[in-house]
């Protein structure tokens, strides 16, 4: 069994004015994954990021991080955590390096140049460390807010939205920093909307909505079960009807004999396997065609398809 | 304990006044200087001594108070007003610090400005009337447990406020009124009994009494009661933002 660096048992939040933005929640992350939460707006990722890192207060249930109750043994559970909030929030007045040392010792550590060097240089912030923070652009300002989550060598790290009106450019810069904390030992959180982010970095997902957790699934199982290629071939010569030889693939023919369907469940490279090995069948038996167009459904869709299901 | 995150807070704190070194301390020193010109020079001119001191030299605790109160509340409640308004607290809630953390460096911080700004008027005052003063410890004691008392309030209303217009009603509105009305530049005793039995519930009389008592050697409230009344007020504040913290009043949600 993996080790587990959160537990999170029966976590409820009911907000002061009724709102239940949480409902009996039990989840558990992996030490050294990364683990993407999806879900769409108001489904409850921020309150459950914000509950295990001290913001938002829970109604009920426990949270375990890095061995430490985050009620009883709050010092030692939020050492372990550094968190990179969804809004832009810095001190404009102060220098990035000036913040940075700050966010340090708030974090009960000592004063270390070199580890906070390190982190900007990591971040390609370095020669920014003596600019104030106002003067910088928003990417900037988002790696400053990752630079001070990772001022205190955290294990476990929240990431709130962290790409959410990034540029593509650095958000394929931020995921390789992503890629490169992991390889360091650094538990990573993230919430995103864009499904292509978890699809690129997450090693499991889970979906939330409405407050409940409704999958929890390793990302290649996920697209075994639910991911979908379809393949569309336009024949040269419309066929009656289907030849035997194709009928080991999943695969229809349209009412006007024009065209082949095939769908495909499972990941891309299985997929494409089957999709090859038909069109290789085609041609050995001398059914030409005019074109092919495949399509391979992304988390979007097994996500909506998830999230509308439910809310039916 | 968690030491570094006070002295990071505090020193981020401090860090924020001196920045505006130049208005933290040209504003109390021009306000001072034009009080003992108007109170001191023009008006105390024409007044007999009070208590036995010169007029002039009478108005300089009240003055120190009246600084003291207002500077002490406005800043605490800035400090922790701006990081609510701006977002950035969310860092200070997730930190793994206690109440008692928080308190040393905010309030410590906004505390260390204004004992800071009390010394500055008691020069300037020293420029405008040769004062002598009688208890210099007890002078010391009253500066630092009212300026730590009242940036504690200050730190209270920072919570408590919901937009800038409020940090600055309070002072404004209610505490200069108070101080005014306290026995800042008269003693209670020129009053008629009445108001002199009105003016009793006004906790600012109790503070500039003290304060002059250490002073002078004398005022019109006994100095013991005095300091009882200023830690009553000290532990109201306490009691205050004990529960803030314990009900995530306006910080958790």
């Amino acid at each position: 069994m993996a080790d587990s660096i959160i537990q999170i048992e029966k976590l409820d939040k009911t907000y002061k004015g009724g709102h239940q933005a949480l409902k009996n929640v039990d989840l558990e992350i992996k030490r050294g994954e990364i683990f993407a939460l999806l879900g769409p707006n108001g489904a409850g990722k921020t309150t459950l990021i914000g509950i295990i890192c001290g913001l938002v207060r829970p109604t009920s249930g426990t949270v375990i991080a890095d061995g430490h109750d985050i009620a009883k043994d709050f010092r030692k559970a939020r050492s372990a955590i550094g968190l990179v909030p969804q809004e832009l929030a810095t001190d404009m007045f102060t220098t990035v390096w000036a913040t940075i040392e700050f966010s340090r010792g708030l974090f009960g550590k000592a004063p270390n140049k070199k580890h906070l060097e390190k982190v900007l240089r990591d971040l390609s912030l370095w020669d920014k460390k003596d600019n104030k923070i106002a003067t910088l652009s928003g990417g900037m300002k988002r790696r400053v807010l990752i630079a001070k989550a990772l001022a205190h060598e955290p294990t476990i790290l929240f990431l709130d939205e962290p790409t959410a009106g990034v540029d593509v450019e650095l958000r394929r810069e931020m995921w390789e920093m992503v890629r490169r904390l992991r390889e360091s030992g650094v538990t990573i959180i993230l919430t995103t909307h864009y499904i292509e982010e978890a699809e690129e970095m997450a090693d499991r997902i889970g979906v939330i909505n409405k407050g409940e957790i409704i999958l929890v699934e390793d990302k290649h199982d996920l697209m075994r079960k639910l991911g979908q290629t379809q393949v569309t071939i336009v024949l040269k010569e419309p066929l009656t009807s289907l030849p035997h030889q194709l009928l080991t693939w999943p695969v229809t023919l349209s009412e006007d004999g024009t065209t082949l369907h095939l769908a495909l469940k499972g990941e891309s490279d299985d997929t494409e396997a089957d999709a090859t090995g038909l069109i290789k069948a085609l041609a050995a038996l001398n059914i030409d065609f005019k074109s092919v167009d495949m399509s391979r459904s992304s988390l979007e869709d097994i996500f909506v398809s998830l999230v509308a299901g439910d809310n039916q | 304990m968690n030491w570094h995150a006070i002295r990071v807070i505090y020193a981020h704190e401090l860090g924020r006044s001196i920045r505006t070194l130049f208005q933290s301390l040209a504003t109390p020193v021009i306000s001072t200087s034009l009080y003992f010109i108007v109170f001191g020079s023009a008006i105390g001119s024409q007044m007999g001594d009070v208590g036995g001191v010169s007029y002039g030299a009478f108005i300089i605790p009240g003055l120190v108070m009246l600084t003291l109160l207002t500077e002490s509340t406005s800043n605490a409640s800035f400090g922790i007003y701006l990081p609510r308004f701006t977002g950035t607290i969310y860092e200070v809630l997730s930190a793994p610090v206690s109440v008692l953390e928080v308190l040393a460096g905010y309030v410590g911080a906004a505390a260390t400005k204004s004992v800071v700004l009390g010394c500055v008027i008691l020069a300037t005052a020293r420029l405008f009337v040769p004062y002598e003063i009688v208890h210099p410890w007890a002078t010391a004691g009253f500066l630092v447990l009212i300026s730590v008392t009242f940036s504690l309030f200050g730190f209270v209303l920072g919570v408590w406020a919901d937009g800038f217009e409020k940090l600055q009603a309070v002072p404004m509105l209610i505490l200069s009124p108070l101080a005014f009305l306290g026995g800042t530049f008269y003693s209670i005793k020129m009053l008629p009994e009445a108001w002199q039995t009105v003016t009793l519930f006004n906790p600012v009389v109790y503070l500039v009494n003290g304060f002059r008592w250490a002073f002078y050697g004398q005022a019109d409230v006994n100095v013991w009661i005095s300091l009882g009344m200023t830690l009553v007020f000290l532990a109201v504040c306490l009691a205050i933002v004990a529960w803030i913290f314990k009900t995530g009043y306006r910080l958790r949600t």
